[in-house]
């Protein structure tokens, strides 16, 4: 009976420890969060390069003072105020907030929660010295980014604390971190973070940290961010943004063969060095506040009227759709007579065939071009079949949707289609009735990026690579969107004819200004019509002629004619690539370019109208 | 009589001194584990704790020699002077010793302490073993019964008066040993029925859920179900038992129906029942004409008189502080920093340890300092954590092995003396088990007893091995008695 007493008080006690160590599993969880102190590592955010090599965006050491709630004990606050240097009220509002469950939903006093952030060294030092006078105040190493240069804030983005919708998203975020805001910053943050790392310390019941678990064998390093080189020539996007200075608009440069974005000016801009540490909140209010609006990238989210940059799209698909040949000829009398000279066309020789059009940029050519397409039942049975072919044709040159530039926010521009003008005019209209996107008006607006893609387009001859900014990524191949080639429903031989043109324009057309010595520049100007006030000044163009190696678009919001801005900013910037210098003569069109200041009233209706 | 001084080692039990050297090197490595500091130095300094225990166990190891070389017949002759010293020296202890977290049990000599309650088990383990032994013993008189009551409660009172209650508690061990050579069964269940009922009325005395106080529902429940297997394992009556089960069964079946539409007290149901069950356990008992039942449902009754009366002094009499002060030194009141703390720790710690533990030296919970008295009374939970599962079962089985043996042991004994030291041996150390890896485990209330060969500590490492070589020593020698 003993005996058996003590098998089974034995047993019971075997059967509990089963239990308690096999079968329940939340004790693994308490002992650990009993006993370790899980430091967060972060590791070194990817740094950025521009094309050339040239380090653009680097880290500096920042310290963010945490606090743990639970654990603060009665402290001199004075003392502690004057460390940091702010009041006793600001202390007191900073607890009150960091507290307040709405302005800080990841609140919890068991939690580091941040204090103050983006500290420098100087300013963290004395507090290092003295924290174990402050129970429940820890110093968190973090990182600043330092901006080599005061361009190109749009590409390169920015960084700040990740917000609601992030932490939701991501499991890897906690409160406090940072995330890429804007630019390759944002659309590569998953590249430029890194992982972050942990080191798990030895807690003793008394809060004491007691050495680290396992002789550190179980802490995880971090692993630094990649680092970016982007396909951005910092001289040439520093130099367009120079002579964008005091206007409002953008230069898009796009090497043709590979795609890449030598640079992508929008003007006004930014110091992206604003965007930094603890003034960052309020220099992005000041500058969201600012009616310029430079927070916003115009190159890729601007809806602009493509203007007669509008014309060899028109051309390709003419030619493509066999409406005319090279041989076909328009007549033009300072006017597109079938609409009794409207839209009206300036003085050239009459009739003229495709390039001779291209070169003196008539419109009274593309608008006939686009009356015999809609108009004719020949080829379509309807007028909305034939303007359905001629919108997906310039759908697969880039227009009407995101190109899908490596970059957070570009817009789609517009296109309509049939059914849109059926809408407007109730299924009863023709040509005459839409005439003006004939020109690159009316409906029709698209992004710098969309207008420089399409002299991308002519520069190949009849493809093009996605655009993207980010030319290679430590480690790890690009994706293949910005490999690929994509071609639009147009043969290739049609471009030559087109490029042709564009030749004949840069020789004896509208932009003989945007010549350069010993170089074959090709282009095309725009002037757009503006009903809200002066015309937009807008240039495309390509180097050299054959073999080219770059594509531009230049865009000038109220800059009047398009050999006035677009026409000389575009040769200075191609001049400036192809040849590494501008020539003497040209410093002179240099300065005055860049000292002229255009007054834009409505600065960004374009970029608003967000159809 | 040289002779025999070399026998010893011939007739000694080596099987248990296997086991004990087992245990203690067991446990001085789980001291290490208990005390290994992260950034200390190393095991052997002898200014921490293992590098004391290697000393304790040096001494152990020299008093259990010295224990073998006596003559068997040492213990017989000077038991009640053995005890008589004990007895002045736990006294002594009352007012001599100093104040130490409220208990005065510890004699200071110089750097090092002792604490007699812990050598006063086996001299009280002797004494009433050799009173035991005398002529014409006969544990049934009440003469008898209450000296050998008496020896038992003398050192208990002494250790009470030190505050040592735990300590104290151990003595009920000897009732164990007291049932094993002729104690009515029905006392130890008695003793058993009241622990159990006090500390369950205690326990769930302000818990009330929907209607039904669960203090009461609780105790009266168990009384229903010892009943119910006295009636079927003492009289084997069938019929009874099933009428009752069923009887049972149909009572709360129908409280619960109620229940659904009127809140329902199910405590008066239990107890409305055990007013039943007496009543048909008298008529069985006067149909039948036999006492037992009688006897059973005056068990029943008087169960209920004492629930009753727990109740009643508990919330009348006691003072509000002292209930508290009961309530927490029997672990049931949940405070935070005090008992009910250390019982979640432990099994914090324990369950920490998985299948296979942590690894030797590598438990945080322990060396952490979350579980208090981890090296002293503790100490089970670094076994848990550090050798997990698969460790600390091992450890369990080798108590139950060494319990067991010192049963067997016992069993063999010719001579009352040895047979009943034995038997409160092996109830001691019974006792110990019980309590101490319930407590830890959660499964009783806390009650601050160390863990044989185990917890830190060189009085109860020392008390323990003389009271177990004690125990040896009578044994090589049984055949000469």
């Amino acid at each position: 009976m003993i005996i058996g007493a003590v098998v089974i008080l034995v047993l019971i006690f075997i059967i509990r420890l089963f239990y308690l160590q096999v079968v329940e599993n939340d004790y693994k969880a308490w002992a650990d969060s009993n006993a370790f102190l899980k430091k967060t590592l972060y590791p070194s955010r990817g740094m950025i390069y521009d094309r050339n090599g040239k380090l653009l965006v680097y880290n500096q050491p920042a310290y963010d003072i945490m606090l743990i709630m639970r654990e603060i004990q009665p402290f001199d606050t004075l003392d502690f105020c004057n460390i940091l240097g702010i009041t006793k009220e600001q202390f007191i509002k900073r607890i009150v907030e960091v507290k307040d469950r709405r302005q800080n939903p990841g609140y919890s006093s068991y939690v580091p929660q941040v204090f103050m952030n983006h500290l420098s060294a100087q300013e963290c030092g004395v507090l290092q010295e003295k924290l174990y006078k402050f129970p429940g105040f820890y110093i968190q190493n973090r990182i600043n980014r330092q901006y080599e240069y005061p361009y190109a804030a749009h590409v390169l983005g920015n960084i700040g604390q990740v917000d609601k919708k992030d932490l939701k998203r991501d499991s890897y975020y906690v409160q406090g971190d940072e995330s890429g805001r804007a630019g390759v910053e944002r659309s590569y943050e998953n590249i430029l973070r890194g992982e972050k790392g942990v080191e798990i310390l030895l807690r003793d019941v008394h809060g004491r940290i007691k050495g680290r678990f396992n002789e550190g064998k179980s802490d995880v390093a971090p692993v630094s961010g990649k680092n970016l080189t982007l396909s951005i020539d910092m001289d040439l996007q520093a130099y367009g943004e120079k002579l964008m200075k005091n206007k409002v608009g953008s230069i898009v440069m796009i090497e043709p063969k590979t795609g890449e974005v030598l640079c992508l000016v929008s003007s006004p801009n930014y110091d992206p060095g604003l965007l930094v540490g603890r003034q960052r909140g309020k220099n992005h209010k000041m500058l969201a506040d600012n009616p310029d609006k430079p927070l916003i990238d115009r190159s890729i989210t601007g809806f602009y009227p493509p203007g007669s940059t509008f014309k060899p799209t028109q051309g390709l698909i003419f030619l493509q759709e066999g409406v005319i040949t090279t041989e076909t000829m328009y007549t033009c009398a300072h006017g597109y007579t079938f609409r009794g000279g409207k839209p009206a066309c300036h003085g050239h020789p009459s009739p003229l065939s495709l390039i001779p059009a291209l070169a003196t940029s008539c419109n009274s050519f593309f608008c006939w071009g686009l009356h015999d397409m809609l108009d004719s039942r020949r080829r379509y049975p309807t007028v909305q079949d034939a303007f359905d072919v001629w919108k997906n044709h310039l759908v697969s040159m880039g227009y009407g949707y995101a190109l899908g530039i490596d970059l957070p926010g570009e817009k789609r521009g517009y296109i309509p289609n049939s059914k849109v003008y059926d809408k407007v005019h109730k299924g009863r209209w023709n040509s005459s009735t839409v005439i003006s996107i004939a020109i690159g008006q009316g409906e029709i607006s698209a992004t710098p990026l969309q207008i420089c893609n399409l002299a991308a387009t002519i520069a190949n001859r009849g493809h093009f690579i996605t655009p993207h900014v980010v030319k290679e990524i430590q480690d790890t191949p690009l994706d293949t969107l910005y490999t690929q080639k994509r071609y639009p429903t147009i043969d290739s031989k049609y471009y030559d004819i087109v490029a042709e043109g564009m030749r004949n324009a840069v020789l004896g057309g509208t932009c003989w200004r945007a010549a350069i010595p010993g170089i074959e520049v090709c282009g095309k100007t725009g002037t757009a019509e503006n009903p809200h006030g002066k015309d937009h000044s807008a240039f495309i163009g390509f180097a050299p002629y054959k073999n080219p190696k770059v594509a531009i678009c230049v865009y000038v919001q109220n800059g009047g004619f398009g050999a006035a801005f677009g026409v000389p900013i575009g040769k200075l910037m191609m001049e400036l690539y192809l040849k590494g210098e501008i020539a003497p003569e040209d410093k002179m069109l240099e300065e005055q370019i860049s000292n002229t200041v255009v007054t834009s009233e409505n600065i960004y209706s374009l970029v608003d109208r967000g159809l | 009589m040289g002779y025999r001084k070399t026998e010893i080692w011939k007739t000694v039990d080596w099987f248990t001194i296997i086991l004990y050297l087992l245990m203690i090197v067991a446990g001085w490595f789980t001291i290490c584990g208990a005390s290994f500091e992260f950034d200390s130095v190393g095991l052997f300094d002898i200014s921490g704790r293992p590098g004391f225990q290697l000393m304790w166990l040096g001494i152990s190891l020299v008093v259990v020699f010295v224990i073998l070389m006596l003559e068997s017949d040492f213990f017989d002759v000077f038991a009640y002077l053995i005890y008589a010293a004990v007895i002045v020296l736990l006294i002594a202890t009352i007012f001599l010793a100093p104040d130490t977290k409220g208990s005065h049990s510890w004699l200071k000599f110089g750097s090092f302490s002792i604490q007699p309650a812990e050598f006063a088990k086996f001299a009280t383990a002797l004494a009433v073993a050799k009173f035991m032994n005398s002529y014409g013993f006969q544990l049934t008189t009440i003469k008898n019964f209450s000296i050998t009551l008496a020896l038992i409660f003398l050192p208990m009172i002494c250790i009470v008066l030190q505050k040592e209650t735990g300590s104290a508690l151990v003595y009920l061990a000897f009732f164990l040993m007291l049932y094993r050579v002729g104690m009515s069964g029905y006392i130890l269940l008695a003793g058993v029925c009241a622990v159990a009922f006090f500390v369950t009325t205690m326990k769930f005395s302000e818990v009330v859920v929907g209607a039904t106080a669960m203090g009461e529902l609780i105790v009266s429940s168990l009384i229903l179900a010892i009943v119910l297997i006295l009636v079927a394992v003492v009289r084997r009556d069938r019929m009874a038992f099933q009428v009752i089960l069923i009887g049972t069964a149909v009572a709360y079946l129908g409280g619960y129906i109620t229940s659904l539409f009127v809140p329902v007290n199910f405590a008066w149901i239990a107890m409305g029942l055990i007013g039943l069950v007496v009543i048909y356990l008298l008529y069985l008992s006067i149909r039948d004409w036999v006492w037992h039942y009688a006897l059973i449902a005056s068990f029943a009754l008087g169960s209920l008189a004492f629930m009753y009366s727990v109740d009643y002094v508990f919330d009348e009499i006691l003072e509000p502080h002292q209930q508290i002060r009961i309530k927490v030194s029997l672990g049931l009141e949940d405070d935070p920093s005090g008992a009910g703390y250390n019982v979640s720790q432990s099994k914090i710690a324990i369950g920490s340890g998985g299948l296979t533990g942590k690894g030797f030296l590598n438990g945080t919970q322990t060396k952490l300092k979350y579980v208090p008295e981890q090296d002293t009374d503790f100490i089970f939970c670094t076994v848990g954590e550090e050798q997990g599962f698969i460790g600390s079962s091992l450890v369990l089985i080798l108590f139950g092995v060494f319990i067991i043996r010192l049963v067997v042991l016992s069993e063999r004994q010719n001579s009352t003396f040895n047979r009943v030291y034995g038997y409160s041996v092996a109830s001691i150390f019974f006792f110990h088990l019980a309590i101490n890896v319930g407590m830890v485990t959660g499964l009783t209330p806390v009650i601050g007893i160390p863990l044989p060969f185990f917890s830190y500590g060189g009085s109860s490492l020392l008390g323990f091995t003389i009271l177990l070589f004690i125990f040896l020593r009578l044994d090589a020698s049984r055949r000469e008695r």
